[in-house]
Parts: C-alpha cells; structure tokens; sequence
C-alpha cells in the first residue's frame, strides 16, 4: 500500500512540474510550484522526515508562494511565447541527468540497512547515543541545534542575509512621512474607511485566527525537542500570523504595530543571540557553542542552549519573513501611489 | 532494479526538468520556479538516503528495537530549504527591480536592451 | 598558546560574520564602514596569527561545539588554508581602507549599514569556505558569500541599471553551481556515511570505482568551475565585475574566485587524492586544455573591450586559466605556481580596480575613450595604474613575473612537447595582455583630454590605499621569500602530508 500511494504522489508530482514547464501563465505555473512542494512534503512524511515535511509545506507551499504571488502582482503574470529554441538546454539537462542516472546505478537500494549512510559511526552516536547525551528525544533537534549547531548558525545567517538583501534592492522610493496622518486616529477607523462590508467575514475569522495561530507558533517553538519543529518553523508561522492581519486589516496598521526598524533590529538580535551563545561558551573556556559548559550539567546546559539558539533562529526567521513581506507589499503600495498621482 | 531505485528516477526526471526550465526559458519568473524544482529535486534525493525500510520517524519513542530512519540528511535539507527560499526571496526581489527599470522581464528583451545601451 | 589564540580559528570568522548584524543596526554613513573596516582588520589579524602557527608548529584543529569530527563539524588550519584566509582577509581590509568616498558616490547613501553588513556576510562566508573541514559546512558558507555577493553587485544599478541583470545572471548561474556541489557532496554521503573532509578521503580509494563517487566528482568539479567562472562557465563574471560598485569589483576579483582555486585543490588534492584524479581520471588533459583555452581566447577576448573594468575582468577570467593549468600540471612545482598566483593575483587585480574605481569617481566613467588624456590630469593615479598593468602582464620585479616563472619551471618539468606548447601558449598570451594594457595606457597618455576637463586627483583617502597595494606589488616581486615561501610550504603540505 505504501508503495502504492509513493508510485502515485511521484507520478503527480512528474506531472506538475511538466505543467510548471509548459503552461504559459504564470499564475498557474506559481500554483503549481506550491503544489508540487506540497506533494513532496507528504512524500517527506512518508520518508520518515517530518520536521523536513513540515518546512517544505511551511516555505515551499506556503512562503514561496506568497512571494511569487506578490512578485507577479508587480511584474504581470504573461510569459511571452518564444519562437526560437536553442538545443542546448536540452541537451545539458540530458547530459546531467545521464550522468546522475549513471551514479544511480552502484547506490545501495532505497531503505536498506546496511548502505553506508545507515551503517556510519555517524549516524549511529546520532540515533543511539545523542537521547542521552544530549537529552533531547528528537533526534533531528539534536543534530540540528548542537552536533551540527554551526551550520545552524550559517543558516540563520542566510536568513538574516535575504532579510536585508530585499530590504536593500527593494528600496523604499520615498519615506513615509508620519505626519501625514492624522495624529490620535485610532487604528479601526482607518480600516472601515478601507474596507468594504464585504471583508466582515475575513475580518471576524481573522481576528479569530490569528491569537491561535501566534499560540501555535510558540508551541512549535517550544515543542522542537519533542516533536517536530523547532525556530524555524516556529518563525515562519509567526510571521504568517502577521502577513495575515496585514492583508486583513491593511499595511499600514501592521507598520504601526511593527514598524519597520524594530523588524530590522530583531533581525540582526536574533542572529546575535545565536551567535551570543557560543560567545558565552568562549568566554567559559570552551569552544564556540559548546553548551556543555554552559551549566554544572551538560544535560542541563544542552538544554539551555538548544533553547536559546532556538529562540534566536525563531526570531531572525520572523523578522526576516515580515522584511522580505514588508519589502514586496511595501513596493506595490508605493506603485499605487505613484500611479494615483 | 526499477523499484529499488524508484525514488532516485524520479529525482533525476525533477531535476532534469527543473534544469531545463531555467536554461530554455527566457522568462525571469520562470527561471527562478525552475531553479525552485531543481533545488526541490535534490532535497528528495537526501532524505531518499536516509530511509530505511520499516523504520520511524527519529524521535525517540518508548520500546526496545525500534528502527529510525537516519535523521543527518533531514538537518541537512532543513538548511537547505532555508536556502532555497533565501534564493528566491533574492532573486525575485531583484526582478521586481529589473521590471522597474527595463520594463520587462523576458531575458531576450533585457539582452537586446543592454546592446542597444553599448 | 594563550586562551585567545586557541579560538583564533572561531575568531577570524566569526567576528564579521557577527558584525554584520551589528553593522546593520547603524544609520549613517561613516559608522558602519568604521565598524567593517576594524572588523575585518581584525580578521587579517588572526589569520596572520594563524598562518604563522601553521607553519611553525603544525596544523590546527578545532572542534566547534566541542563535538570531535566525524559527528560535529571540524575547523582546518593548515598551510594552504590559512595562506588563502591571509589572502581574503588581508585584500578585504585593504579594500574597506579605500571605500569611504568612494561608496557614498556610487551607491545610495542611506542603509549603508547593510550595504557594509552584506560585505562583511560576503567575508565571514569565504573565510568559512576556506578553513572549513567539513563537506556540508562548504556549501552553508558559500551560499552566505554567493547571496551577499548577488546583492552587492546589484547595488551597482546607481550607475548602471544592468547591475541588476547581472546580479540575477550570477544568481541563477551560482544557484545551479552550489547545487551541483551540494549534489556531489550527497553522492559521497550516501557511499561513505560521513561528511568530514579528512573522513571522506580516507575511505575514498575504498569505493574510488563506484559509479555515484564518479559522478560526484564530476559534479564537484564542474560546480566549483562554475564558482570559479572557469572557461565556458565564466559568462557571468565579466557582467558582474563590470556593473558592480567599484569596491565590491576589487573586493571580489581580488577573493572570490580565488576561494574557488582554494575549494579546486582542497577537492582534487585532499579529497580525492592526486592519484585518483590524475592517474584515474583524466583530470589533467581536461583541465588543461580548459585552462589553456581560458588564458589565451579570453586575453584576446579583453583586447577589444571598450570598457576598462570589463577589460580587466576578462583578463581576471584568463589569469584563473594559469590557475587552473597549474592545478592541472599535477606536481608540486605547478601548485606552488598556482598557489602563488592566487596572492599575487590577488594584489595585483585588486589594486588595479582600486585606481579604476578612483578614476570612475573623478571622471564618471569606465569607457575607455573616456580616459583621454587622464595621463596628465591625474598623474598620480594613471602611474599606479601603469604599474599595476606591469604586474598583471608579469613584467620581472612584478609578482606577476614570479608565478609565471614558476609555471613555467612546472610545465618544462614535464620534458614533453605538452610542456613546451605550454610555454608557448604562456608566452603568447603575455604578449596579449601586453596589448590590451598598452591600448589602455595609450588613451590615458597619448590622447589628447577633453577640452574643459578638470584636472584633480582622487582624495587622499582613496589614494593611499591604491598605493599601498601597488607598492605591494613590487614589495613581492622583489622579495618573493614571502608569498613563494608560504606557496611551497602550502604545495608540499599537499603533495606530502595529506593522503
């Protein structure tokens, strides 16, 4: 039976991105694309990686999506049709995948015990030792956060990197000024004079959604050493709950709940907390995010520095998701506005 | 032999397809969805290497014997994802600009402009 | 070895990689640049250290996390590593020296913060390519260096909106590079289990046969070339040298693809062992006659360019093709060649687009035709240029002259006509870029200046640092024990210690 659902999500998942390939409108080729990432986060979950799972429906089917949906909004969602065709494409795409089917000849078969990848000293201290001398029953969360922590690290570096890329070429092209609101205007006014009657309803499920969407968040925060999740994800969800009042109730108001430099400065804080972690241990005398030091306990000071680092991944995260929202959203307001004028 | 290998056929057919998306079209979009399939297709071969046949999820669970698949690619394809979504927040950033500024997104236009600037 | 010391390894990368956030927290203009400029210096600093402890009592180790390889990720000082973090850190702090006036003209001046924070990500990642031990950690720290690299050429749209275009260029190219590279990092993970450098080499010869180990290289190597920007994967990097801000272009044609020569030789020497890769594989012949072809097409290529910054980078494409024929000559004389070439080259290149960057900042251009007569309206300035030119044509006294003597040396070592084609083609393309620096310097002396042209050198800021490199230039060409002993001590470690 399993293999049966594999053979069909994979035969799905061939045809959507033959379908992204072909279709000439971008809209649906976007949609696509979310689909097929989500296709490939239930095949995750059949692999056995839920915590991948669920970051790639989170990113892939969800953030992805928003951004490309956004960009398309600004940009038009036409592809011109082309007439010529080069051969090249094909043929390097052919060539690469030749080579790739060539590799895939000696590689051992899918889900035995005794590939190299399973039988590695590696993996056994990561499956078999790591609950207890890390204390974490996730095994993911383990790696991630403390055996491989550095490269955690780097990876909230990339994050914090795309924050401010966007925040760099999606410039602003004039300040917003404040003065040119009316000073004392309470926030609910400015969203009747916004909305129509018609946004009664995603108003009310907003308002309802978005407190269990922000608890849910800190669940997956929290909840990472037990289960799946951890800060990224936690992060991602977050800003979710933002981005949805603010395509509710408007930008403005999420620019006045969260302005832009308090974004921009738990940005870089979250990147320092991580960072600030294997300061400390430095400073003990042991190496950079050794969080054995960290407590008389090394079960103890794990724990307290799996907790920390992923407090500040889940912060950069957020900042990042609401930067690079704030950058895209931010430019079509300003588009509109130009044109108004 | 076909079975054995499935999940690895299936990550060459993507990213072959992704790979193709990104050289033949000339739209920018399209490009950057296709870079997205190409960068999708290697996430499944690494977590393909860490399943084993019967095994669970890595989180330890109550019981002696129990088998886990290998959790050391999932770390790795979660660092990975995330680097992915950084590429396309990047890049579609930087077509918003180039829409702005060139007024169109097909490369074939945007090449023929530069030659035109020279 | 005092406490600080022992983290010097952790230091070097670390202290820009956590002053970008820093730096991006702060407005204005000078603070920032302050802020990246120390920072950086300090990096240098400890990798001078590091460099020095190498080669005197032996390579390092360090165990981030405390979790000892294979489990957690290990740091590599080594003599090779720690000469190419000295090379990075010391053209980037130079380069920072340089770029307070110049960056307030070229790009928008406010966020200067970020700009600064995106250059030292661009920093920290290269350092952590170079001095990582791990195969996974490789491709984290290059995604670090490539997306701050794409965003730091497009800041160029200021002047030229094909910034931008040339930045998404780099980006589609560099995505599909690292994930070849990540690719052939899981081919070797599925056949060995680990992902430590030293680990992987010490069982590759094990499973050397094996189709996915086979493929891995491949793609290991064709995604470094493109990183590299090695002949025919090099299309993306005239644009984006030419479009970027003048900084970031000395900055990255003095470092970036010279982390991809280090990431070459650490693959083919270190992971797969020369005797895999030359005697095995036809690495040699392949890489080669892609090296050959690089240094002699592209220096006709640079010829007939019209605008200086992309003369200059198509020259940087055919200097990386002495690199990689170096790499590809598979003896100890050809890597010390290669390896002295990446600083020497370094220097050179990067001071030469230090005084195009001041003269874009006096006259407003890069356009060849546009530089008439720069001869006598800056003196100063041309003269660095002109030396700078010696230096990159390999003129003796020049460091220049040195690798490619080496080189030389390396390719008649071989006593067979492929040596001495070698030679030949080595000798021809000097001549070429005799050509194309002379076409430079003619217009800049020889043509008469616009009438009404104003005659002023750049600020004493920019010009200082631009002759601290040119005067490095001849500092290393004369008393080559620097660079030459560090290459050799670099080459023999290779050929020797590992494997």
């Amino acid at each position: 039976m399993e293999e049966f659902t594999d053979v069909f999500l994979m035969v799905l998942l061939i045809v959507g991105t033959l379908g992204v390939l072909y279709v000439n409108n971008l809209f649906v080729a976007t949609m696509l694309l979310g689909a097929v990432s989500l296709i490939m986060a239930l095949i995750f979950v059949n692999l056995d990686a839920v915590d991948v799972a669920f970051t790639e429906a989170a990113v892939g089917a969800g953030i992805s999506t928003v951004l490309y949906l956004g960009t398309l909004a600004l940009v038009g969602a036409n592809e011109k049709p082309r007439g010529k065709r080069s051969p090249i494409p094909l043929l390097a795409s052919l060539l690469v995948g030749g080579i790739l089917a060539y590799a895939t000849l000696d590689l051992p078969k899918i889900g035995s015990v005794d590939t190299p990848v399973q039988m590695s000293e590696v993996t056994e201290r990561y499956v078999y030792t790591s609950p207890e001398e890390i204390g974490v029953p996730n095994m993911v969360t383990s790696v991630l956060a403390s055996y491989r922590g550095f490269d955690t690290f780097g990876e909230v570096t990339v994050i914090f990197t795309a924050g401010i890329a966007v925040l760099l070429i999606l410039r602003q092209l004039h300040r917003r000024r404040e003065d040119e609101e009316t000073p004392g205007n309470p926030p609910f006014q400015k969203v009747k004079a916004e909305g129509s009657p018609h946004d009664l309803v995603p108003h009310v499920v907003a308002k309802l959604l978005i407190p269990f969407i922000l608890l849910f968040g800190l669940y997956v925060q929290f909840h990472g050493d037990f289960g799946p999740g951890g800060g990224f994800q936690a992060g991602v969800i977050f800003a979710a709950g933002f981005i949805l009042y603010s395509l509710v109730f408007g930008l403005d108001n999420l620019k006045k709940l969260i302005p832009v430099h308090f974004v921009e400065i738990i940005l870089a804080a979250g990147v320092l907390i991580y960072g600030g972690v294997g300061v400390v241990s430095m400073l003990k005398g042991a190496n950079f995010l050794d969080y054995n030091i960290l407590s008389a306990d090394p079960i103890a000071g794990q724990h307290l520095g799996i907790l920390i680092i992923e407090i500040g991944v889940g912060v950069t995260v957020t900042a990042a998701m609401l930067c690079i929202f704030y950058g895209f959203a931010g430019r079509s307001d300003e588009l509109e506005k130009n044109n108004g004028e | 032999m076909f079975f054995e290998h499935y999940n690895y056929w299936i990550f060459v057919i993507l990213l072959m397809i992704g790979l193709y998306t990104v050289m033949s079209r000339s739209n920018l979009i399209k490009k950057m969805i296709g870079l997205s399939l190409f960068q999708t297709a290697v996430f499944l071969f690494y977590i393909t290497l860490g399943k084993i046949e019967g095994g669970t999820a890595p989180i330890l669970m109550e019981g002696e014997d129990v088998l886990y698949s290998n959790p050391l690619p999932h770390v790795l394809i979660l660092t990975a994802i995330v680097v992915g979504v950084a590429t396309t927040a990047l890049g579609l950033a930087l077509i918003v600009r180039i829409k702005e500024t060139f007024g169109t997104i097909e490369e074939d236009d945007i090449l023929r402009m530069e030659d035109e600037q020279k | 070895m005092n406490a600080l010391f022992s983290q010097a390894p952790i230091l070097a990368i670390v202290i820009p990689l956590m002053g970008a956030p820093i730096s991006a927290l702060f407005r204005g203009a000078v603070l920032p640049w302050a802020i990246a400029t120390m920072l950086s210096a300090a990096s240098f600093w400890f990798s001078i250290d590091l460099l020095v402890h190498v080669n005197t009592v032996g390579p390092i180790s360090y165990e981030l996390g405390g979790w000892e390889p294979p489990w957690g990720i290990e740091y590599v000082v080594d003599p090779l590593s720690a000469f190419v973090m000295m090379v990075i850190s010391g053209i980037s702090t130079g380069v920072l020296l340089y770029a307070r006036e110049s960056i307030l003209k070229e790009v928008s001046t406010d966020r200067l913060g970020m700009f600064f924070a995106a250059y030292l990500l661009a920093l920290a990642g290269m350092m952590g390519i170079t001095i990582t031990g791990d195969a996974f950690n490789i491709f984290v720290f290059l995604e670090i260096t490539s997306l701050s690299s794409y965003v730091l050429i497009s800041m160029g749209e200021r002047t030229d909106r094909r910034a931008l275009f040339a930045a998404f260029q780099y980006l589609v190219m560099g995505t599909i590079g690292a994930t070849f590279i990540l690719i052939g990092v899981g081919l070797l993970y599925a056949m060995t289990g680990t992902l430590n450098i030293a680990d992987i080499a010490s069982k590759f010869d094990a499973i050397a046969h094996t189709t996915p180990v086979r493929a891995a290289v491949g793609f290991l190597i064709v995604g470094v070339a493109i990183k590299l920007a090695m002949f025919p994967f090099h299309i993306w990097l005239p644009n984006g040298y030419t479009y970027a801000p003048s900084i970031i272009t000395a900055f990255f044609a003095g470092t970036a693809t010279k982390v991809s020569v280090y990431l070459m030789i650490r693959f083919i020497y270190t992971m797969f062992g020369e005797d895999f890769s030359f005697g095995e594989i036809p690495l040699t012949s392949m890489l080669m006659t892609l090296g050959v072809i690089a240094f002699l097409s592209m220096s006709v290529v640079a010829i007939f360019q019209d605008n200086l910054k992309r003369l200059l980078a198509y020259s940087s494409v055919a200097q990386l093709g002495y690199m990689t024929v170096g790499i590809a000559l598979a003896s100890e004389m050809g890597l010390i060649a290669s390896i002295t070439h990446v600083f020497n080259h370094a220097i050179v290149k990067t001071g030469l687009f230090l005084t195009v960057g001041a003269i874009f900042y006096m006259v407003g251009s890069t356009y060849i035709k546009d530089l008439a007569g720069i001869g006598q309206r800056m003196p100063i300035t041309s003269f660095a240029f002109v030396l700078g030119g010696l230096g990159l044509i390999g003129v003796p006294l020049t460091p220049g002259f040195v690798s490619k003597w080496y080189l030389v040396q390396a390719a008649l070592e071989r006593g067979d006509m492929v040596g001495y084609g070698l030679t030949i083609a080595m000798l021809i393309s000097s001549l070429f870029a005799v050509i194309y620096v002379w076409r430079v310097v003619e217009v800049m002396y020889f043509r008469p200046a616009p009438e009404g042209a104003e005659c002023k050198e750049a600020p004493l800021s920019m010009m200082i640092p631009c002759w601290i490199f040119v005067i490095a230039i001849f500092y290393f060409g004369i008393e080559t024990s620097v660079n030459i002993g560090f290459a050799e001590a670099a080459a023999s470690f290779l050929m020797g210690g590992a494997k």
